[in-house]
């Protein structure tokens, strides 16, 4: 008679708040594709800003996530395999942008990469180089905010991979080159998708570095997020279409995320 | 003299100091106890460990030698070697994972994949060169794993536990296959295990290892027959029993016969526990037993058992408990009966 249903068994000072939280995190949701100007949503996709702003963004975010492949995935072996010192020490480092205000961000690029920063009075003298508000920049920020998220899931799935193939691989004659290629790769590779996938999001909807650091110039800097801000000035139902757009986008990306990767990560016998 | 290995490793509570020699063809068996370092020693000698002390040289040529610096990384060692669970690479195919160290060494695919497929046909894989290691069943996936280390036709074959992965039924069949493959090895092996029937079937000399450290080395019948510490007693106290088979009956060679429960025929061990023999006064009826007459030549106490060691048509060794031992009044020189369930009788093929 009292068997308990399943979350029938939730006390009520917990059921209350959880319900609120749910609610507070799906209205905002709800209330965009409530108040979006369904019926002149064709017209506002197909203005030619929109479209500019949608492949700059969906552009550099790939590049963004690409970049983070090619440096990230390097920099969580040596954090996951080497023994080199300081490694905790260098993990806290890499992830700093995690943590930092993106804002902080766009301006501690601009004092390394800046017209007077010292790497880019550099490239500015030697070849007439100005990365600041270029779409390089937009790269750049979009990289410098996103590659964190990419770094720690990449190291977490090499820490959970069983170290005993990289071993078989070196008594069948692989060096270690070899072994991280053929071996260590593919078996991490879920964790790498998954790391790419958080990445590529992340950059996506990269705002504060990139508007501190890219600026908004519509065509060569202004990504969606900027984009969205802007229109929310003048224009407040032309913000909730790009809103729409970026909604359908991240959760486009939470599916593929959720079925493809996140099921069977960490399980390198998989 | 092919392999000739001094090695000395200290980590933590494990001191290790080995010294082994092995010949062309010669398979040793290092048997001890879990943590006695058999893992570490096989981990020095295939280069993924560098030992504190010590010289490892293969056809004369040093592998390790502390002294003059010299260490030659795992790669580059002309080794094969069979973890206790096979791992085998889960994304590649099983034929990829044999021809994977001709890969490694600049094989051309083709002639890498032709010379994989003629290996698994050797060890009964034919056609399984295009699945996955997760098709394969246990005692298949040793056999790949088996295969995927010879192919490269190595100096030094390490064995790593290579059975106890697999469940009682396929160890039987793998265990003989394993010997039969080695008999056609040209380098050494070193087979680690916890094991002494796998050291009994497999091994021409036996080093049993305790604590880091050698306790007794010799022929695995010399090992089995005169234990000299109390731990090689109880590890090897196992009474193998070569014989012929036909069906469910074994001739032995040293006379007498056993009834098993398995069929089997040709050349086969019999082994036989020590706690699965049991003892009486009068000669036990109406049971499908084996029953031998024997007399009692020794009997040591053995934790809460005594063992008796018992000669006859049949040489046993019988664990009874202090209180059956005390309620028969044994004596040595007494004259007993010894039974064996059929089921009890462990046979395989020699």
């Amino acid at each position: 008679m009292s068997r308990t249903r399943e979350g029938a068994g939730v006390p009520l000072p917990l059921l209350l708040p959880a319900a609120l939280g749910t609610a507070f995190l799906v209205l905002p949701m709800v209330g965009l594709l409530v108040r979006a100007p369904w019926s002149d949503i064709g017209p506002a996709l197909a203005a030619p800003e929109v479209g500019q702003a949608l492949r700059l963004s969906l552009v550099c975010a790939t590049l963004a996530t690409l970049l983070s492949l090619v440096l990230g995935v390097p920099l969580a072996w040596v954090l996951a395999r080497s023994r080199i010192r300081g490694r905790s020490a260098l993990r806290a480092l890499v992830t700093v942008p995690l943590v930092l205000p993106p804002v902080v961000g766009g301006v501690a690029l601009f004092t390394v990469l800046g017209r007077n920063g010292f790497i880019g009075s550099w490239l500015n003298e030697a070849f007439g180089i100005t990365i600041p508000f270029t779409t390089t920049a937009v790269v750049i920020a979009e990289t410098f905010v996103a590659m964190p998220f990419l770094v720690i899931s990449v190291e977490g799935a090499l820490r959970a991979a069983d170290t005993r193939f990289e071993d078989v691989a070196a008594t069948l004659g692989a060096g270690r080159w070899t072994t991280f290629r053929r071996i260590t790769l593919p078996l991490v590779a879920p964790g790498i998708a998954a790391g790419a996938v958080l990445c590529w999001a992340r950059a996506l909807g990269e705002f504060g570095a990139t508007i501190t650091f890219a600026g908004n110039y519509p065509g060569t800097t202004q990504t969606m997020p900027l984009a969205v801000y802007l229109a929310l000035q003048d224009d407040p139902e032309a913000a909730i279409v790009l809103s729409l757009v970026l909604l359908a986008v991240s959760l486009a990306t939470l599916l593929l995320l959720r079925d493809r990767w996140l099921g069977r990560s960490g399980a390198p016998g998989a | 003299m092919s392999l000739s290995a001094q090695v000395v490793v200290r980590r933590g509570s494990l001191a290790l100091d080995l010294a082994v020699e092995v010949a062309d063809g010669e398979v040793l068996a290092v048997l001890g106890p879990n943590g006695a370092g058999k893992s570490t020693f096989l981990r020095v000698l295939a280069g993924l460990l560098a030992p504190d002390d010590g010289r490892i040289t293969v056809d004369g040529v040093a592998w390790d030698d502390v002294t003059a610096g010299t260490h030659v990384p795992a790669d580059r060692r002309a080794l094969g070697v069979v973890f206790q669970d096979a791992l085998l690479f889960p994304h590649l195919t099983v034929g990829e994972n044999v021809a994977f160290g001709l890969r490694t060494r600049g094989v051309p695919r083709a002639a890498g994949t032709a010379t994989a497929e003629g290996w698994l046909q050797r060890v009964g894989l034919d056609g399984w060169a295009g699945r996955r290691p997760a098709q394969l069943s246990g005692g298949q996936a040793q056999r790949a794993a088996l295969a995927r280390a010879l192919v490269t036709d190595p100096a030094l074959l390490l064995l790593d536990e290579p059975l106890s992965a697999l469940d009682a039924r396929t160890r039987l069949t793998v265990r003989a296959e394993l010997r039969r493959h080695l008999a056609g090895f040209g380098g050494s092996t070193v087979l680690v295990t916890h094991d002494p029937v796998d050291a009994m079937a497999l091994a021409h000399r036996v080093v049993v290892v305790e604590d880091g450290r050698v306790v007794q080395t010799g022929p695995p019948a010399e090992v089995n027959q005169r234990p000299r510490t109390d731990y090689v007693a109880r590890l090897v106290g196992l009474s193998l029993l070569p014989g012929t088979a036909e069906g469910r009956t074994v001739r032995l060679d040293g006379g007498g016969v056993v009834t098993v429960a398995e069929e089997a025929s040709g050349p086969v061990f019999a082994a036989v526990r020590p706690e699965s023999v049991a003892l009486w006064l009068s000669r036990p009826e109406g049971s499908p037993r084996n029953v031998w007459p024997a007399t009692l030549t020794g009997a040591t106490p053995h934790g809460a058992t005594v063992r008796c060691e018992l000669a006859g048509e049949v040489p046993l060794v019988a664990d009874v408990t202090e209180a059956a031992f005390a309620e028969l009044g044994l004596a040595p020189g007494s004259r007993v009966w010894a039974s064996v369930k059929a089921s009890e009788v462990a046979v395989y093929e020699r």
